[in-house]
């Protein structure tokens, strides 16, 4: 009895044992997740992909790493759970001007709040006449994609005179480069300026840009592109390697793009039908291509993240009175659809939608959609309810 | 000359290899108090020790190895082995009522080495005792009763070690005592020791996380800002039904003054916990633990880190047949199964109003076999869903572990 009780037990634990990978958690689809890096990439470069996630996801900074000694968060992972969408409690602050002169708030901490400090530091405060506005963090994924976009190809999106009078006018933000950043080969600037891409009033040259402000604005980590303590605005010794920065950027251009859904679902098809309808595509462009890129994976693709990268203008529900760059204080970036139906999985389970996450649903952030948008906001208005959910399904799907 | 060193050789050598097949030729086996009136603060010293002729000395210690196969959302690092920990404890009686102990853990392969315990016990009276060194602070159970041989499950609480951080040993000094009448047994400790520092709230976790303090090896050596951490705990213990603890240990964690100059307040913690075992049903065995801790964490720091965790586990023994098996007389085999949970950020985002999670809960079915009861050998499934901050789906990990522990 003792011996069979033995070897029942030895049976159950090699069944249980060899069967391991029946009875762990699956793979979630690639369709579900964010996160994992485009197809096409050499072993090299995933390998630098993997330290480039290390860094963006696991490096928590402390007082002795360098955090703040303001800040915003202690690590990049902080706001991006998941390479998702932030919420309203890892929304930032941006103060400083209402119009394209210049932050007057630079010596005074602009043009970012650093809202949190390490102990026996105090956090910063708006300073009396700066206006401001809140942005909460988008989404990382496919921004390899958005940062190969040809300047060629954002302007003839360009209407900045409404030529075709469909009352729809995008510009792009152009912007000063900063000392450590060089043109990107197929530029084309105005006056000096160049066309910026990233952010929500598209504040950011490259990723880049991007990466070394956020380590600075966000963490208050100098770096050697950008060798200045966030508290005290003096020079300082890098906080972090120039190889972790290019590591992190090299990360951020090689996540791949959200996968589309239901692709083939009757519902999903009627609502794609509509939001063209609409004319949402007028700015939330479907398809945008890639130019030539030293990531081979990124060159010359074709891709779907419904945006223009251009500025429009939004009606007066949706300034804050704050600007950045070029953009009037209404003006906000397009910002991309793709994987909008997975941003209840990095915003613990709702929506924070439109740039300070002040709608709570699809539906609201359409409704909350003014100015050049008024158009196509009064056409949803109009659909009806089954129509509308059609469409609402439609970019769930994205 | 060769007969000489034959001579010293075996002289040297040949007690040690007899000794290799029969303990008792060298070492005996310390009897153990089979009274049941041992409390869990007693575990330092309810150990299997070996004792060398009638030297006062007492040796002893166990050592832990298994293996692993976990798969975190689907992903998983394969088949590993690990070796925990492998601790040496001596103990000698230097006069009578004056007791010294020391356990000296190696862990991860001797990646770190620690002094877990090292203290002199003074008995003035039963009710009166005076211990000073390297103490393990009584919170809880699992700190003080950490012997992986004493545990049906291969890893250890989640809470007793990120919560609690067991173990947790310091530099100081206090009195503990016992009182018994029949089949009741009633203890109290008391101790001031060194404790915690700033990196609770500082550390890479990005997480209020105390066993971030145990990096701080200075504490062995001052307090990191004066103020000593304060640790209690009173027992009550009936034979037939049950011991409960409950037991506080609070202190301040920040450097509020250096060099003269003060730098910010006082910024307290404390713990709260309370604990029970039992043995229902004639030989169903139960084991718990809870805790609470709070922490001032400064308003202006980031909500990441909570001033408020919470935590336990419960264990359930089963032993399912008892005798002889594959020839060792005195083997259990036992069924168990552990239900655990941490949170380690208890309260309300300010910007959302919205419940703030960073919780763990985790499910451990497991078998174990004790050819005796020193040694056992088990068996774990275990299954944990980890809860970020923000409430986002829940990572799932779930896989075996194998291994055994025993002391020697």
């Amino acid at each position: 009895m003792n011996s069979r009780l033995l070897i029942f037990t030895i049976l159950l634990e090699a069944i249980l044992i060899i069967s391991c990978e029946r009875i762990t958690p699956r793979v979630p689809a690639d369709d579900q997740i964010l996160d994992g890096p485009i197809e096409g990439l050499t072993s090299a470069e995933k390998t630098r992909f993997l330290a480039g996630d290390v860094a963006f996801n696991d490096e928590i900074f402390t007082s002795e790493t360098g955090l703040g000694s303001v800040f915003v968060a202690t690590s990049c992972g902080s706001c991006h759970a998941g390479d998702g969408k932030g919420t309203l409690f890892t929304t930032l602050t941006r103060f400083g001007q209402s119009d394209d002169t210049g932050n007057k708030f630079l010596h005074l901490g602009g043009p970012q709040l650093q809202n949190r400090a390490i102990p026996g530091y105090t956090p910063e405060s708006i300073p009396a006449g700066a206006t401001f506005s809140r942005f909460t963090p988008p989404a990382n994924t496919g921004l390899g994609f958005i940062e190969m976009v040809t300047d060629a190809d954002i302007l003839a999106m360009a209407d900045p005179s409404d030529a075709d009078k469909d009352g729809i006018s995008g510009v792009p933000n152009y912007g000063d480069l900063p000392s450590f950043l060089n043109p990107l080969p197929n530029a084309v600037p105005k006056n000096g300026r160049y066309i910026h891409r990233f952010g929500k009033k598209a504040a950011a040259y490259s990723l880049l840009h991007q990466t070394v402000n956020a380590y600075s604005q966000d963490i208050g980590i100098s770096s050697s592109f950008a060798p200045f303590d966030v508290y005290s605005g003096l020079e300082i010794d890098p906080e972090i390697s120039t190889l972790t920065i290019n590591n992190v950027v090299f990360y951020l251009q090689t996540l791949k793009a959200p996968i589309q859904r239901d692709q083939n679902d009757p519902q999903v098809k009627q609502g794609k039908q509509t939001f063209i309808e609409l004319g949402c595509e007028s700015c939330h462009k479907q398809t945008l291509k890639t130019g030539p890129s030293q990531i081979f994976a990124l060159s010359n693709k074709t891709f779907h993240a419904y945006t223009d990268l251009l500025l429009h203008e939004m009606g007066g529900g949706l300034d804050d009175g704050y600007t950045e760059g070029s953009a009037k204080t209404s003006e906000w970036r397009t910002p991309p659809l793709w994987g909008l139906g997975l941003s209840p999985n990095s915003q613990g389970g709702q929506y924070f939608l439109m740039h300070d996450g002040r709608a709570r649903s699809i539906e609201q952030a359409i409704e909350m959609h003014g100015g050049e948008a008024t158009g196509s906001k009064n056409r949803f208005k109009q659909l009806a309810q089954s129509e509308q959910a059609d469409l609402i399904k439609f970019l769930k799907s994205l | 000359m060769k007969k000489l060193l034959l001579l010293f050789m075996l002289t040297i050598f040949g007690p040690a290899l007899y000794g290799q097949t029969d303990t008792s030729f060298f070492f005996t086996r310390v009897k153990q108090d089979s009274s049941k009136l041992k409390l869990n603060m007693d575990a330092v010293y309810n150990r299997p020790f070996l004792q060398m002729g009638k030297l006062p000395v007492s040796l002893g210690g166990y050592l832990e190895a298994n293996s692993s196969y976990f798969s975190t959302d689907g992903i998983s690092e394969g088949l590993s082995f690990q070796l925990p920990r492998l601790t040496m404890f001596m103990s000698a009686s230097i006069r009578q009522r004056i007791k010294f102990m020391t356990e000296i853990e190696f862990e991860e392969g001797g990646r770190e080495i620690n002094i877990e315990f090292a203290a002199l016990d003074l008995e003035f009276n039963p009710l009166f005792n005076l211990r000073g060194g390297v103490i393990m602070n009584p919170i809880g159970s699992f700190n003080q009763n950490h012997d992986g041989p004493k545990w049906e499950f291969v890893s250890r609480p989640i809470s007793s070690t990120t919560i609690i951080p067991s173990t947790w040993s310091n530099v100081g000094f206090g009195l503990f005592g016992k009182y018994s009448k029949k089949n009741w047994v009633w203890a109290y400790e008391a101790y001031l020791s060194n404790g915690f520092d700033d990196k609770i709230i500082n550390n890479n976790q990005n997480r209020t996380w105390f066993p971030a303090s145990k990096a701080n090896r200075e504490r062995f050596e001052e307090s990191f800002n004066g103020v000593p951490l304060k640790t209690l705990k009173m027992a009550i213990k009936h034979r037939k039904i049950a011991e409960i603890g409950v037991s506080w240990m609070g202190g301040v964690y920040n450097k509020f003054r250096d060099d003269g100059l003060v730098l910010d307040k006082k910024r307290p913690l404390n713990f709260i916990a309370l604990d029970i075992n039992s043995t229902i049903l004639k030989d169903t065995y139960l084991n718990g633990e809870w805790v609470w801790a709070y922490v001032d964490v400064p308003d202006t720091y980031i909500q990441q880190f909570g001033s408020r965790q919470q935590g336990g586990f419960l264990d359930i023994v089963q032993p399912i047949k008892k005798g002889k098996m594959l020839g060792w007389s005195e083997s259990v085999l036992n069924v168990a199964l552990r239900l655990e949970y941490a949170d380690y950020n208890v309260g309300n985002f300010q910007e959302l109003g919205l419940r703030i999670a960073d919780h763990v809960y985790a499910l451990v079915p497991a078998i174990s076999f004790r050819p005796s009861a020193q040694t056992v050998v088990r068996a774990n499934y275990r299954y944990e869903r980890r809860t970020d901050l923000l409430r986002n789906p829940a990572s799932q990990t779930a896989g075996f572990q194998f291994g055994f522990s025993t002391y020697f």
